[in-house]
């Protein structure tokens, strides 16, 4: 039979009973559209975390201290504290591709100015650090090279704290004291927000590092060290050389692994996407299992529906019907019903992701390939569950379907 | 291969098996029907008559014998290959009309068609049109078989036997769920088609109604223990116009 009948044969009888038809497909419906939503919602997070680290600076690579493994044990990283100023100052002075070194001397302690008092982490940085993390000043300027050669005690500050020192004044120009070091800001930066971790990057405090180093007492840390390379093709070669300088400035012996670890955007990215990943496919996962659901139900509706027209396979087959045109009948039924549960699902997950996004703020993304998953997998749905419906259907006995009352 | 008889059956036996038990249905029934004759089969329930109907109309196969349809043997065919036989030869009219519900009158004639894969004809509406125009129910082409009267349906379904143009009719019971003079209506068109050369085998267990062939077999215990021409057939026309008027529904 030609295949625009089949589908007409299927519609009517899809047709003919509306009401059976839509509590049929509500499984598919349901099963669709959460898997939907929940792919949706997993590739809004996958965005999202993308995006901020893209905030923290293209091109960035970011050297820590402490191996990331150890005889194949992870130690974390900062196991041993080996970074020092004079380890950046080698990068600048040695590497070919870096184009941007500065440490980050972390020295915790509270800053006083203004309206109060706030326990923040001043941090001495390299006037690279700006082009590192792509990061603009919203008003005044950084601190230049000459203020870092001289140990000047200037600042800039995170949005965060200009607006808890200086809720209603510019910062700039004001005084500030640092662990009860006076520093003059300069410049306030422009507001990053959150880390894909939910640390609040504008809660800083910029100085230059040799200022750091120099007046302010007490306990510092240089945890990390950035650099960027000029364009993301070079990134690769970069933490290559990286790793060879470092090596050398540690003096590492040929036999002794590194005691330092090396990572780049990319990296950060992909454990932060791996997470995000596992719990978009888990969620989907169970959100297809409702779709399975949705397939019992086709095939308990199938299986009625074969029994309720036997009479009519009955007189197709005594009119010249093969075993196989009753069949691909049956199957394209199933078929055609799990589509529609599947195109209505598509719909109503289209629809719940907007409103999970607009309740929760969550960003939701819905791509063209999930929409084409979703309706081939209802269809597969179909003819599987479909299958066992029209095998018996097509292995009736044409008399005793004639005579079935 | 026209002076073939359109049925040529020779030692027909049919066994069921009903658990251990073997029951016998047709214990060798020779039977050969010519071109353009109009022959009743009759008997008793039980007699074998629906069985051997089942094997004329290649729905079942027989346990022994041969069965030569139109010049072609038919016994041990595949289950598809009988469905191309009935589809292409035979053309069935049952008791229970057996129309497909919510499906225009039309349609249902064109049905036979749809699986036609050896002519596959390609006007299936017009051919159907055709068909019902046959029997008369052309202003009734988009009408539902709910919306017909039986009579009317069983002419639907005469229509649906006709619009393959086979060789052979086979009708069981045809006019077993109709009133009196609806049954006349149907044996007329049956004498009106075998006049225009159909060969048409009806299965009836009332006399009334084979009067109007030609000839009669008789079944019982699964052996034809009569066949007989019938010399003085009746004209169902004309009782029909000569019979009390009653009034159509």
């Amino acid at each position: 039979m030609r295949a625009l009948v089949l589908v007409k044969v299927a519609w009517q009888s899809i047709l003919r009973n509306t009401l059976r038809t839509l509590l049929t497909v509500l499984g598919i419906i349901i099963g669709v559209g959460a898997v939907i939503v929940m792919v949706a919602v997993g590739l809004g997070a996958k965005e999202r975390i993308h995006q901020q680290i893209q905030n923290l600076g293209t091109n960035m690579i970011v050297l820590t201290a402490g191996a990331a493994t150890q005889g194949g044990v992870s130690q974390g990283a900062q196991t041993f504290n080996r970074l020092t100023v004079a380890d950046a100052e080698a990068l600048r002075r040695e590497s070919t591709l870096l184009a941007a070194v500065s440490p980050v001397i972390v020295a915790p302690g509270n800053v006083i100015g203004g309206a109060g008092n706030w326990r923040t982490h001043t941090q001495g940085v390299a006037t690279d650090y700006q082009t590192i993390r792509d990061w603009p000043v919203s008003s005044g300027a950084f601190f230049d090279a000459t203020d870092v050669r001289h140990a000047r005690k200037v600042a800039v500050l995170g949005t965060t704290v200009a607006k808890v020192l200086f809720p209603d004044q510019d910062p700039v120009g004001q005084e500030i004291q640092i662990r009860n070091v006076p520093f003059q800001v300069v410049g306030v930066l422009t507001a990053k927000g959150q880390t894909a971790g939910g640390s609040d990057q504008d809660d800083v405090v910029l100085a230059p590092y040799t200022t750091v180093q120099t007046r302010l007492a007490g306990r510092q840390f240089i945890p990390q060290i950035l650099a960027a390379t000029a364009s993301p093709a070079d990134i690769p070669a970069a933490m290559e050389e990286i790793r060879a300088i470092m090596r050398e400035q540690h003096h590492l012996a040929s036999w002794e692994e590194d005691d330092f670890t090396v990572r780049n955007q990319e990296d950060l990215a992909q454990a932060a996407e791996r997470t995000t990943e596992v719990m978009t496919v888990l969620l989907a996962a169970i959100a297809s299992i409702s779709l399975l659901v949705g397939g019992i139900g086709i095939m308990n509706i199938m299986l009625v529906s074969v029994t309720e027209r036997t009479r009519e396979i009955g007189i197709r087959l005594a009119v010249g019907a093969h075993s196989r045109d009753v069949m691909i009948q049956f199957l394209v039924e199933s078929t055609v019903l799990a589509l529609i549960g599947g195109a209505i699902g598509v719909g109503a997950g289209f629809l719940s992701a907007r409103v999970v996004a607009r309740l929760t703020g969550w960003e939701t993304v819905i791509s063209p390939p999930t929409v084409v998953v979703a309706l081939a997998f209802s269809a597969a749905v179909g003819i599987f569950f479909g299958f066992y419906p029209a095998r018996k259907a097509a292995n009736l006995n044409p008399i005793e379907a004639l005579r079935y009352e | 291969m026209a002076n073939n008889p359109v049925i040529e059956a020779r030692g027909l036996v049919k066994i069921y098996a009903l658990g251990a038990t073997q029951v016998p249905a047709l214990r060798g029934v020779d039977l050969t029907v010519k071109r353009g004759e109009f022959v009743a089969v009759m008997g008793a329930s039980g007699s074998g008559k629906s069985t051997l109907m089942n094997i004329l109309g290649c729905l079942d196969v027989p346990t022994e014998g041969t069965y030569d349809l139109d010049g072609e043997r038919v016994n041990g065919l595949s289950r598809d290959a009988l469905a191309d036989i009935r589809n292409r030869k035979i053309g069935f009219v049952f008791q229970g009309f057996n129309l497909l519900p919510r499906t225009s009158a039309v349609e249902n004639v064109e049905l036979p068609l749809l699986y036609d894969r050896s002519r596959r004809p390609r006007f299936t509406r017009e051919l159907a049109l055709e068909a019902l125009a046959r029997v008369g129910l052309a202003d009734r082409a988009q009408h539902l078989p709910n919306e017909l009267s039986g009579g009317q349906q069983q002419r639907v379904a005469i229509a649906r036997a006709l619009v393959t143009r086979p060789t052979l009719l086979l009708a069981d019971e045809p006019t077993g769920n109709l009133d009196s003079r609806t049954s006349l209506e149907v044996m007329a068109l049956f004498q009106e088609l075998n006049q225009q050369g159909l060969t048409i085998v009806l299965v009836t267990h009332e006399p009334d109604i084979a009067r109007y062939t030609h000839r009669i077999v008789g079944v019982r215990d699964g052996r034809v223990i009569r066949d007989v021409p019938l010399p003085e057939r009746r004209d169902a026309a004309a009782d029909l116009q000569s019979s009390q008027p009653v009034l159509e529904e």
